[in-house]
């Protein structure tokens, strides 16, 4: 109810805006078509609110073995001027780290905030979110992969229109960090035209090479409107290893408020 | 709290667990087994001692429930531990058995459990909660499970927690045939204390702790039992010590907990002020933490951690601490690899006896459920009194835990 009407006000308030952004969409400028069409996608998801989904992250290194993880990650939608999203990532598997925590809260133009919350200590400690390139759990996403998707932390470049191997037409994007020690160089981006969902990201590393490829894939439309991929998958080509994320169903219906996101809420569960 | 609020908060309770479809809440349960061997690279120092190798059993696993609302929480760890040498090392405990529940700004916790609270790695001076278990490990990396209420509330202004603590949990020790134990031993078993109702006289405490930008802070204030006891040599016919019996004294203290982080540097700060017998004493630990982050594209962090010990008190009157003025020099290496494979190494170096006690802690997992520990505690305690009873007990653990 809340987000649907939080939604319909940003839409009314927003038309002269869409009007102007329509504009951008198709100007002769790359910067300024290229802000427009990641704005286009970023504004799909306003007014969510919150949300919570249980995922399986499967390991696959070169040779075929596979670990598991299962996690779920509960999202609140950025809640004031300089916020990001906000969320925890809490871990079920492997046993050994099950009730392991980690709370995330982005910001724009500042450091991330982060939190680790360690089961067997009980501890709650503020950890540095200096580490952007390093991997996420062993996989083959970087900090930076999971907690920069804020709008403001890119430079965007319009490079074309392109079509997918699955037949998508696609808008092709230069995104250029802009926070701090990113592994990055640059990122393609790639956008469906008629959903404005990101289809794939392509990792430059700082010697300029394709480092990782990102597919996401088996998107569904929630009530709302909001899209959502069910499985993503990190192709390393470099080392070879992947990376699958599986989600179960998003559920927007979740109750959680900032409270669910603060350090003393992660020893709760 | 007033009866009509009292009676509120029980029918919630009653609502949260007869309302919510079996289906929807979250129950998870991990029972696990773990087999561990200590060995000891030299003969004792005591008699009565064993020689070189100390096999235990540990039996333990955790249950947690989660509501569907997610406003109430269940988690319950019991643990037993059976020493194949050493009977005061086999044991059992609740770890854990609480309830849990949040009431919009307010929440409740009521059972058995273990709280952390401070920033420092080597040690630290301002957590007081819990009682240590002294015979799982020399290091206070493992807690007894405390009978508590909580009641917090969280403001603009940060968050606020009052706790009453009914029972006392002593501090255990190894027994006669136990290494890394004073000479003579500790008698737990002939137990005193100064306040009147002993074991229940009962603890409070306040804690406050906010997030201000790049500092988390945590004040707090407890009033109750010592943790530490002092050990009262007590005289055998002969005159000679025969035994040490452990003393609880009043405890009074205040404290701070600070950490500013910035970029890839943790600052740390935690200090206490005791009033404990007729002393008062300062104990304080400062720090920094820097970490290297994913090292040549390794993938790997490697962390330097340098800290300061200080502490004021002079002995005899209250529970000894060999951390008076003592340096920790220690290194965090974290593979970030799918087995998370995790090396911790340090040492704590006494500024004025040149003791050392040395650490090395690693772990990583073996395929999906097994959990593979090794950790070597090294002692050079010859001219610290304190310490000098270990001097000969420098080891190595191997824990091997199979999760369910």
């Amino acid at each position: 109810m809340r987000a649907s009407s939080l939604a319909a006000t940003l839409i009314a308030g927003m038309t002269p805006t869409l009007a102007l952004a329509d504009a951008a969409l198709t100007s002769a400028d790359p910067k300024e078509r290229g802000y427009a069409i990641a704005a286009r996608s970023d504004a799909t998801d306003a007014g969510f609110g919150a949300s919570s989904v249980r995922l399986a992250m499967t390991l696959t290194d070169p040779r075929g073995r596979k670990t598991t993880r299962e996690l779920q990650i509960d999202t609140l939608e950025k809640s004031g001027e300089g916020d990001g999203d906000w969320s925890v990532t809490r871990f079920f598997s492997p046993p050994d780290v099950e009730g392991t925590a980690l709370l995330s809260q982005a910001r724009i133009l500042d450091s991330d905030n982060q939190w680790l919350y360690l089961p067997a200590l009980r501890r709650t400690k503020r950890i540095s979110s200096a580490n952007k390139s390093g991997p996420f759990v062993g996989s083959e996403f970087a900090f930076e992969d999971l907690t920069a998707s804020e709008l403001g932390k890119y430079e965007y470049i319009y490079l074309g229109t392109e079509t997918l191997g699955d037949g998508t037409e696609v808008d092709k994007l230069q995104c250029n960090p802009l926070y701090e020690r990113s592994g990055y160089t640059k990122l393609h981006c790639f956008f469906d035209t008629e959903t404005f969902q990101a289809r794939r990201l392509e990792f430059f590393d700082r010697g300029g090479r394709l480092l990782k490829t990102l597919d996401l894939q088996a998107y569904r439309q929630y009530p709302g409107g909001y899209h959502r991929s069910h499985r993503q998958t990190m192709q390393n080509h470099l080392t070879g290893k992947s990376t699958t994320l599986t989600f179960e169903d998003f559920d927007f219906g979740v109750r959680l408020s900032r409270r669910d996101f603060e350090p003393a809420a992660l020893a709760d569960f | 709290m007033t009866r009509s609020a009292h009676s509120i908060f029980i029918v919630s309770f009653a609502a949260a667990f007869t309302q919510a479809p079996a289906h929807s809440q979250s129950v998870r349960v991990t029972p696990e087994i773990a087999i561990e061997s200590r060995v000891f690279a030299q003969d004792p120092q005591f008699d009565g001692q064993l020689d070189a190798f100390q096999a235990a059993l540990i039996l333990s696993g955790d249950l947690r429930w989660t509501s569907r609302d997610r406003q109430t929480r269940v988690r319950v760890e019991p643990y037993l531990r059976l020493d194949a040498e050493d009977r005061e090392r086999s044991y059992g405990d609740i770890r854990e058995a609480s309830l849990g529940r949040r009431f919009s700004d307010w929440d409740v916790l009521f059972g058995v459990t273990q709280e952390f609270w401070g920033v420092a790695e080597s040690r630290n001076v301002v957590d007081i909660i819990n009682q240590f278990d002294t015979v799982e490990d020399f290091d206070q990396g493992e807690k007894l499970g405390q009978p508590a209420l909580r009641l917090g509330r969280r403001t603009a202004i940060g968050r606020f927690d009052a706790y009453y603590l009914p029972f006392f949990r002593q501090q255990r020790a190894p027994g006669r045939v136990g290494r890394v134990r004073q000479d003579p031993r500790l008698d737990t078993d002939d137990v005193a204390f100064e306040r009147g109702g002993g074991r229940w006289a009962g603890d409070v405490a306040l804690r406050y702790t906010h997030t201000a930008g790049r500092f988390d802070i945590g004040l707090h204030a407890f009033r109750g039992t010592s943790r530490a006891p002092l050990l009262v040599p007590r005289f055998g016919p002969g005159g000679e010590i025969d035994r040490f019996t452990p003393f609880y004294q009043r405890l009074t203290q205040g404290g701070v907990d600070l950490q500013f982080t910035e970029g890839p540097w943790l600052l740390k700060v935690e200090a206490v002020g005791l009033g404990l017998g007729d002393e008062r004493i300062v104990s304080a630990v400062a720090g920094f933490e820097y970490t290297f982050f994913d090292v040549s594209g390794s993938g790997a962090d490697v962390g330097l951690i340098g800290e300061y010990l200080y502490d004021s008190r002079e002995a005899l009157t209250a529970p000894p601490t060999p951390f008076d003025n003592d340096a920790f020099l220690g290194t965090r290496v974290t593979l970030n690899d799918t087995q998370d494979t995790e090396l911790l190494a340090g040492a704590i170096i006494d500024g004025e006896t040149r003791a050392v006690i040395g650490t090395v802690e690693l772990q990583t997992r073996l395929g999906e459920a097994t959990l593979l520990e090794l950790e070597g505690r090294y002692f050079d305690g010859s001219g610290d009194p304190l310490l000098d009873p270990f001097n000969r007990d420098s080891h190595l653990t191997l824990r091997l835990t199979r999760y369910f």
